[in-house]
């Protein structure tokens, strides 16, 4: 337990004395929670939509303004002919052609219906899928408001029709910075938790201390310990100012317990430390650390339901989540934060990650090695 | 008993004999000069017997302890400076020493006053709380030897030692050496310096990986009827056939 006061006395000094830790520390839960959730959502704005209308009627003059009014569709030309349309989205100038035939009012009122057009270029699918879905709801609302006004007497519409409302249980208004949060917490943990302890590690094998470590009677895990220690508790300092962000600038306050949270997190990070010490024993410079990181961390994350919901995945991928520390991670911030689960909701998960934080460190320190 | 015996010691990378079945031994007390050209096998021969490596065959002990079962028990007894400076640049002298001191399990108090014996010795008291990534390379140098041997271990091992430094402080390094040794520390140092080979009490070369001789630095010069020990290295370096590093 002395040597272990030693080397940690030794590491906060060290990690205190380096401006660049100290920045890292600071900056980044700051800059990434002030920029990604405005930039980062899913929502899509500012559709290129490109109309051939050919009808030029009060019905389709009105039907472009509703698309107008809607804020999502931003009207970039109005092309005489659909070909012409289509070279517009070969420019890339538009996103969505809405094609209007002739006579369009014309068969609506004599025959009760009438056909609209619409193309959608997919080279970006999420702005493809989301513009059609918002343009078809846009045009199924205009059928119900036309069917209402021009039926004498709607109540006695003899035609019966369904309507589903649906409600959003945990984040009513849908709001994507809630989304998006809690798990851009998680993606500062890691990334703080992994990156710094495999380059401190393999930073004392660049400048050659390790040897000198190594050759002296210190016990492998105490060793070990000491470095992990003071990464576990930075990246509980940088999730608490990550934290105190959320609820400054989108005011999101934990619906479950902040003991939830940082027991959680507590495991999670001793995991994460323990891939990152594994890293390190593998590495020997710090460019090959960062590179092997960040490539583990890259696959991770993205693999990890922050950006791409893990149920739409296909079962490959989501068995090989279920070996993915950071997927457990987001999962539980997610719930914890906005659904308010408690510890005993959360337990499968914490037991899980209980598991990967012995198997990771236990790996590192069997293959940390002080004799070559 | 010996302090360090080697018999037929072996390293092997690969196909590449770094160290080919090399036998010595050191008295205790002794100053042990263990010269090589570049890429002679000297560095892993010393990484071997510091327990840094594991020996491919042979046999050999350090203190009495077996180099293959024992290495945690010789890390106790040694002490170790490696070619490449191993001071923590961004910790103060005193923080350095306590560090290194602590590891080795040293208490409290003894750390307290053998620190402040060392900074008088060295001169180094104004400079005790700055960070020794601002000292010349001199001084970090004979600063990293006495961190070497602050836990008072009975053989340290120095790897080329004053590499890089000026005739002056490469005189005030070995005057350090010499204060180790009396106080009954056995001293094993490679160097590439052969001023220094004469200030050893018996010195073996290296060559390819074999130790070529052995002998006191007048043995040897008489042996090969040269004047100095720079031509004793030279008559035998020259045989290598290995390339350099």
């Amino acid at each position: 337990m002395r040597t272990l006061r030693f080397i940690l006395q030794k590491e906060f000094k060290q990690i205190f004395r380096n401006p660049a830790i100290l920045r890292i520390i600071l900056a980044m839960p700051v800059s990434q929670l002030f920029i990604l959730p405005w930039a980062a959502d899913y929502e899509t704005k500012g559709i290129n939509l490109s109309v051939v209308d050919q009808d030029h009627s009060p019905v389709s003059s009105r039907l472009l303004s509703k698309i107008t009014a809607s804020g999502y569709f931003k009207l970039a030309s109005y092309p005489s002919s659909y070909r012409a349309a289509a070279a517009e989205v070969e420019k890339n100038q538009a996103d969505i052609i809405l094609q209007i035939p002739a006579h369009f009012e014309k068969d609506l009122v004599r025959q009760q219906q009438a056909s609209l057009f619409l193309a959608a270029n997919s080279i970006n699918g999420t702005k493809a899928v989301l513009g059609s879905a918002y343009l078809q709801s846009i045009l199924a609302d205009y059928n119900n408001q036309l069917r209402q006004e021009w039926t004498p007497f709607p109540r006695m519409n003899a035609e019966a029709r369904i309507q589903v409302l649906s409600a959003n249980w945990y984040n009513p208004r849908m709001n994507y910075r809630f989304f998006m949060v809690p798990g851009i917490l998680v993606v500062l943990v890691t990334m703080i938790g992994c990156f710094l302890a495999a380059m401190n590690i393999v930073r004392e094998k660049e400048i050659g201390t390790i040897e000198q470590i190594n050759v002296t009677p210190i016990r492998k895990h105490h060793f070990i310990i000491g470095k992990l220690v003071p990464f576990w508790v930075i990246g509980l300092v940088v999730l608490s100012i990550g934290m105190f962000i959320s609820w400054a600038l989108y005011g999101i306050v934990p619906a479950g317990s902040f003991l939830t949270i940082y027991l959680f997190s507590g495991v999670y990070l001793l995991a994460i430390l323990g891939l990152g010490l594994l890293v390190s024993t593998v590495c020997s410079t710090q460019q090959q650390a960062m590179l092997v990181s960040f490539f583990l961390l890259m696959t991770f994350i993205l693999l990890g339901g922050l950006f791409t919901p893990i149920e739409s995945m296909p079962n490959w991928a989501r068995w090989l989540t279920r070996a993915n520390p950071v997927a457990y991670f987001i999962d539980v911030t997610r719930r914890v934060i906005l659904k308010g689960s408690s510890l005993r909701d959360i337990m499968p998960q914490l037991l899980t990650m209980l598991g990967f934080a012995v198997l990771l460190n236990g790996w590192a320190v069997l293959s940390y090695r002080k004799t070559a | 008993m010996k302090m360090i015996t080697a018999k037929n010691l072996s390293k092997v990378f690969g196909g590449f004999k770094a160290v080919d079945a090399i036998s010595f031994e050191v008295e205790p007390g002794e100053i042990f000069g263990f010269l090589g050209a570049n890429g002679a096998g000297k560095t892993t021969a010393m990484r071997m017997l510091c327990g840094l490596s594991r020996p491919s065959s042979g046999e050999a002990t350090v203190a009495g302890f077996d180099v293959y079962r024992q290495q945690e028990q010789i890390k106790r007894a040694i002490g170790y400076m490696s070619q490449k400076f191993s001071l923590y640049d961004d910790l103060t002298i005193t923080e350095n020493i306590r560090f290194y001191a602590g590891i080795y399990g040293k208490p409290g108090r003894f750390i307290k006053e053998k620190t402040s014996a060392l900074l008088r010795e060295l001169h180094l008291e104004t400079e005790a709380d700055k960070r020794v990534g601002s000292l010349p390379l001199g001084w970090k140098q004979k600063l990293a030897f006495s961190v070497a041997i602050f836990h008072e271990p009975q053989l340290v091992f120095l790897d080329e030692p004053t590499g890089g430094v000026d005739p002056i402080t490469r005189r005030e390094f070995w005057n350090l050496i010499y204060a180790a040794a009396e106080k009954g520390i056995t001293v094993f140092v490679t160097t590439h310096y052969m001023d220094e080979a004469e200030y050893c009490n018996r010195v073996s070369i290296m060559v390819d990986g074999r130790i070529e001789a052995l002998d006191t630095p007048a043995g040897l010069k008489q042996h090969y009827s040269a004047a100095s020990m720079n031509d004793v290295f030279l008559q035998l370096a020259r045989k290598a056939t290995r390339s350099a590093d």
